[in-house]
């Protein structure tokens, strides 16, 4: 805890904290980890198996390949969320199925199955980017400032 | 009635008649599915939506507890209950269908034991011969409000609760054969500093160790008073700060006696992390297992302490802390009633 937010507190406040601390049930970190990084590298791997289907089967090359394996796994993503099994796959993987698309995706579908009982306009319509506005929110500008860099560098640094 | 600083004494021993219990179909798969009156296989309860499902919960077991007492709605003179969500709607609702006189509260995951002793507490003043008293959760109504939707795959850390789906109701009269009611302690607020809403055990923990020592200084009783001193849904973290606590203020509590309505209802392998939460935790523990365990004779005396964390979503966002509460009732059959 920062040094600020322990000012705000009183003493015994702050010698229950330590206590507490101390008898709560970390984060296993390592295990999660692990954990996370086979999730995430399983997940990528079926990204892949589908984008070398698509190029092999499909008239695709690898740049246009992207666009229908990422709406694949979205799909998938789906489906696994309707089922009520990616919550479960979340529990187990943390970041390592949050982070790739399919994460995304079922953060925008868990949010609408969710809401769908308040109606289609001020339910789903409300409610669907819920978890993933701020993801498109700071994705987006930080990809423009990135984009801004990157474009100076290349107009004025003479890269 | 008053006695000491925050305890009531019921001098007139208000009587549990019956209680009627709910569970979902985590519960019924559980470690205590005989204790309930009624189990569900599906979270929908043949409703549209959740939370109707929430309020059928209620409804199902106010009307399974006026049953079993051989009752009709229209003997029973006051309802008094709540739950979890936004303005109370499951409980208030369930209530027109049950069409008695209401008192809609909230103490958060406290308030079946808040109920517990406002209701006794009219009883034993004569304010009313036959009153309802309850508390309901539902886990994906519950889960909805506070934290993400059901089916998003967030990390839960190993602090983090299981919201009970359940419901836990009561009906308390002056006159009849049952547990009684013999005295209810009223908790303050409490305030730890806590800012980790999957940790609520941990929060909750310092506001039940208030309350039971407030319950043994005014009542100027032991803990070996009690079979059992059984709290509401600490949890394994909850749990285990509180008794270290109580210790270290020199309370002499066994580990034996001291138990948590949150350990009770699941068994081991189901994945609740740190164990159960919820307004229905403690009230269907309490209403089901625990009765009908102190029925079978198994202990006389038991304070049940439940436990509350009074936040919200948006207080949580705002980063403030985590206040909590605790109200502890006790319960006494036959040789102990008598004391």
């Amino acid at each position: 805890m920062s040094n600020n937010k322990k000012k705000l507190l009183t003493p015994v406040q702050q010698q229950y904290q330590e206590m507490q601390s101390q008898l709560e049930t970390k984060r296993p970190v390592l295990k999660n980890c692990l954990k996370a990084f086979l999730t995430g590298g399983s997940i990528c791997l079926i990204g892949q198996a589908i984008q070398i289907f698509y190029i092999y089967f499909f008239d695709f090359t690898e740049q246009t390949a992207g666009n229908p394996t990422a709406g694949t796994l979205i799909f998938i993503a789906m489906l696994l969320t309707g089922f009520g099994l990616y919550d479960r796959i979340g529990q187990f993987g943390g970041a390592g199925s949050a982070i790739p698309l399919t994460g995304f995706g079922n953060a925008v579908i868990s949010a609408a199955i969710e809401h769908r009982t308040e109606g289609f306009v001020l339910g789903v319509g409300g409610n669907i980017f819920k978890l993933a506005g701020s993801v498109i929110l700071f994705g987006v500008s930080s990809a423009f400032v990135v984009a801004l860099i990157k474009t100076i560098l290349i107009q004025w640094g003479g890269l | 009635m008053l006695q000491g600083h925050r305890t009531w004494v019921f001098d007139h021993k208000p009587v549990i008649l019956s209680t009627g219990t709910v569970g979902g179909p985590f519960e019924a798969n559980g470690a205590i599915p005989n204790d309930f009156d009624l189990l569900h296989s599906d979270l929908w309860l043949n409703q549209d939506s959740y939370e109707k499902a929430h309020k059928v919960l209620f409804e199902q077991a106010c009307l399974r507890a006026i049953e079993k007492a051989e009752l009709q709605k229209e003997q029973i003179q006051f309802l008094l209950g709540g739950d979890l969500i936004n303005q109370i709607t499951p409980t208030s609702f369930a209530s027109r269908t049950i069409g008695t006189p209401y008192f809609g509260l909230f103490g958060a995951c406290s308030t079946s034991m808040e109920g517990l002793a406002l209701g006794a507490s009219i009883i034993n003043a004569k304010g009313a011969k036959y009153l309802l008293t309850g508390a309901s959760s539902h886990n994906a109504a519950v889960e909805k409000q506070f934290r993400y939707p059901t089916e998003y795959g967030g990390q839960k850390p190993p602090t983090a609760q299981w919201t009970v789906t359940g419901a836990g109701a009561a009906v308390l009269s002056d006159t009849g054969d049952g547990p009684c009611v013999t005295s209810a302690t009223i908790g303050r607020v409490i305030d730890m500093g806590l800012t980790d809403p999957f940790n609520m055990g941990g929060a909750m923990a310092p506001a039940a160790v208030d309350t039971i020592e407030a319950h043994l200084k005014d009542r100027n009783i032991d803990p070996s008073y009690y079979d059992l001193i059984v709290t509401g849904d600490l949890g394994k973290i909850g749990h285990e700060v509180s008794f270290d606590l109580l210790k270290k203020h020199g309370t002499p509590i066994q580990e034996n006696q001291y138990q948590d309505c949150g350990l009770m209802i699941y068994r081991e392998g189901q994945p609740v992390l740190s164990g159960a939460s919820g307004a229905g935790c403690s009230a269907a523990v309490v209403y089901g297992h625990l009765l009908n365990r102190m029925k079978q004779g198994e202990f006389k005396r038991m304070l049940v302490v439940a436990t509350g964390a009074l936040l919200s979503p948006l207080t949580f966002q705002q980063s403030e802390t985590i206040p909590c509460i605790a109200h502890a009732v006790s319960i006494e059959y036959e040789g102990g009633a008598t004391v």
